[in-house]
């Protein structure tokens, strides 16, 4: 009988105790939570080193997106160099697990620690390209993927990108 | 002419008080709350949060006032009118201060009691005529907390008629300045008539009528807008009766040093507010069974004992002083 009253006392008086606690509440527009440089934010299309699109329109974002976020709509240059006509990501359906990032073969699309993206009329999440492109290199300062390809692009013919050889002829048995 | 100039204020006062303080509890309810949880509370209407009253009271009264159409509508209507009439009632015969008192009825402790019995029918009249068996569950809850704690707090108030010598609230004080506080002679009368208060505004420990984690919203479940927003407000009202009783029979009511006797009554007032708030935060609510077990087999027996003992000694130490 006095054992239960007696803990229903002590739990006032801890909780009491709470009043002089440290508060846990981080007041947000002042001070902002600490995001780890791999936070999985707003996500953004980088450009290459020499300030040209990296995205090569390969789809595999669009096909990897678990919740069909990304359209977009692949052409190329008079080069043969492949860009989107169109990238479209529809971020009141994006759940910002990243995948798109791991399956982009050119590191074009990457997730920023950015997430204050809130909008009073639902249209206004649907980011186009020129909301989606940044001017810099975003986690990869120096990957260039037409510079390694071995593609024949503007400026650069087979054979010239970094550590590459000069392509060999297949019907030459002696290289 | 000045006697009922002062009458006249009183009665527009001590409602528009007992109102006003009942929606300032909104906020500091809140707000206390949240140190005691170590957050922050509400913080950012106005200064300290203090407008989020204002934010509040403006949102309920443009919220829809929703009847359904499978409820009993007079009583519908009628049941939170009655929770906060009853209450304000009562606020009729507390004393604030030496003049300062609605009326000074010579059985305002009984008033006091009637009133609080008649505020149970609010509860039930709302669970009935909702016609929802959430709703209807909450109300019977309600009645049947309401009757059987009702009992003792009448008893446990027996002890304090008793060294009075009156139901009259304003002689309960005075006899307090003669004497010593009464929470110190009837300290168990004290501890049941505050679990008591607890039941009767059925406040977090034993807010069962409610029950969010059971019966979805109790009793006012099919409320909405301003009628629920009478239910709140009865509530945070009968808080504050229940702190101002407090005070008047067990701390001295409006006695106090250097500081003017209704800033005391004030400030005590708020001390059992704020100590409601606190133990809403610290216990959980007991069963239901537990609860009617509680009530009928610890309090009502240790009320009984109070009454004895009391009557005992009062007989001992002045022989028929008190008639």
């Amino acid at each position: 009988m006095i054992q239960p009253i007696l803990t229903a006392l002590g739990s006032v008086w801890e909780v009491f105790l709470h009043l002089f606690h440290k508060r846990e509440t981080i007041q947000y527009p002042e001070e902002k939570v600490y995001l780890a440089p791999r936070y999985r934010g707003r996500i953004i299309l980088s450009r290459d080193p020499d300030g040209e699109e990296r995205c090569v329109a390969c789809n595999l974002c669009a096909v990897a997106c678990p919740v069909d976020c990304i359209a977009l709509q692949a052409t190329e240059d008079e080069y043969g160099r492949r860009y989107p006509e169109f990238f479209r990501i529809n971020f009141s359906r994006c759940i910002f697990c990243g995948y798109c990032e791991e399956a982009c073969p050119t590191y074009a699309i990457q997730l920023t620690p950015d997430y204050e993206m809130s909008e009073y009329l639902r249209p206004n999440l649907v980011y186009e390209k020129e909301d989606l492109l940044i001017e810099g290199t975003g986690k990869y300062p120096d990957y260039n993927f037409y510079r390694i390809a071995g593609l024949a692009i503007k400026n650069r013919d087979k054979g010239q990108g970094d550590e590459e050889e000069p392509p060999v002829s297949v019907r030459s048995i002696m290289p | 002419m000045s006697e009922t100039l002062v009458s006249i204020l009183t009665v527009i006062v001590v409602p528009l008080g007992a109102l006003s303080i009942a929606a300032g509890l909104i906020w500091w309810e809140r707000r206390l709350l949240g140190f005691l949880q170590d957050r922050l509370g509400p913080n950012r209407v106005g200064p300290l949060g203090l407008a989020q009253v204002l934010a509040d009271m403006l949102k309920i009264f443009t919220k829809e006032d929703w009847i359904p159409p499978f409820a009993d509508k007079p009583v519908f209507v009628l049941a939170p009118a009655v929770v906060l009439v009853t209450v304000l009632m009562s606020f009729a015969v507390i004393p604030f201060a030496p003049r300062i008192q609605v009326v000074n009825l010579n059985i305002g402790l009984l008033f006091f009691l009637s009133m609080s019995s008649l505020g149970a029918y609010g509860l039930v009249l709302a669970g009935w005529s909702s016609d929802n068996k959430y709703a209807l569950l909450g109300g019977l809850r309600g009645a049947a907390q309401m009757l059987s704690y009702e009992v003792f707090m009448g008893l446990s108030l027996m002890g304090v008629v008793m060294q009075a010598g009156s139901f009259n609230l304003g002689r309960i004080v005075e006899a307090q300045a003669e004497g010593i506080w009464f929470f110190i002679p009837q300290f168990i009368g004290f501890v049941v008539f505050f679990i008591a208060g607890l039941a009767e505004t059925h406040r977090l420990p034993f807010d069962l009528p409610e029950a969010e984690s059971e019966l979805v919203a109790g009793f006012h479940s099919e409320y909405s807008g301003m009628k629920f927003g009478m239910f709140f407000v009865g509530e945070y009202l009968g808080v504050t009766l229940i702190s101002a009783l407090l005070v008047t029979l067990f701390f001295g009511g409006w006695l106090g040093p250097w500081l003017p006797p209704i800033l005391w009554f004030l400030l005590k007032t708020f001390f059992f507010i704020s100590l409601f708030i606190l133990v809403r935060a610290a216990l959980p609510r007991p069963r239901y069974d537990q609860l009617m077990e509680y009530g009928w087999k610890a309090l009502l027996p240790l009320s009984l004992v109070n009454l004895l003992v009391t009557g005992a000694v009062l007989l001992a130490t002045r022989s028929g002083a008190s008639s």
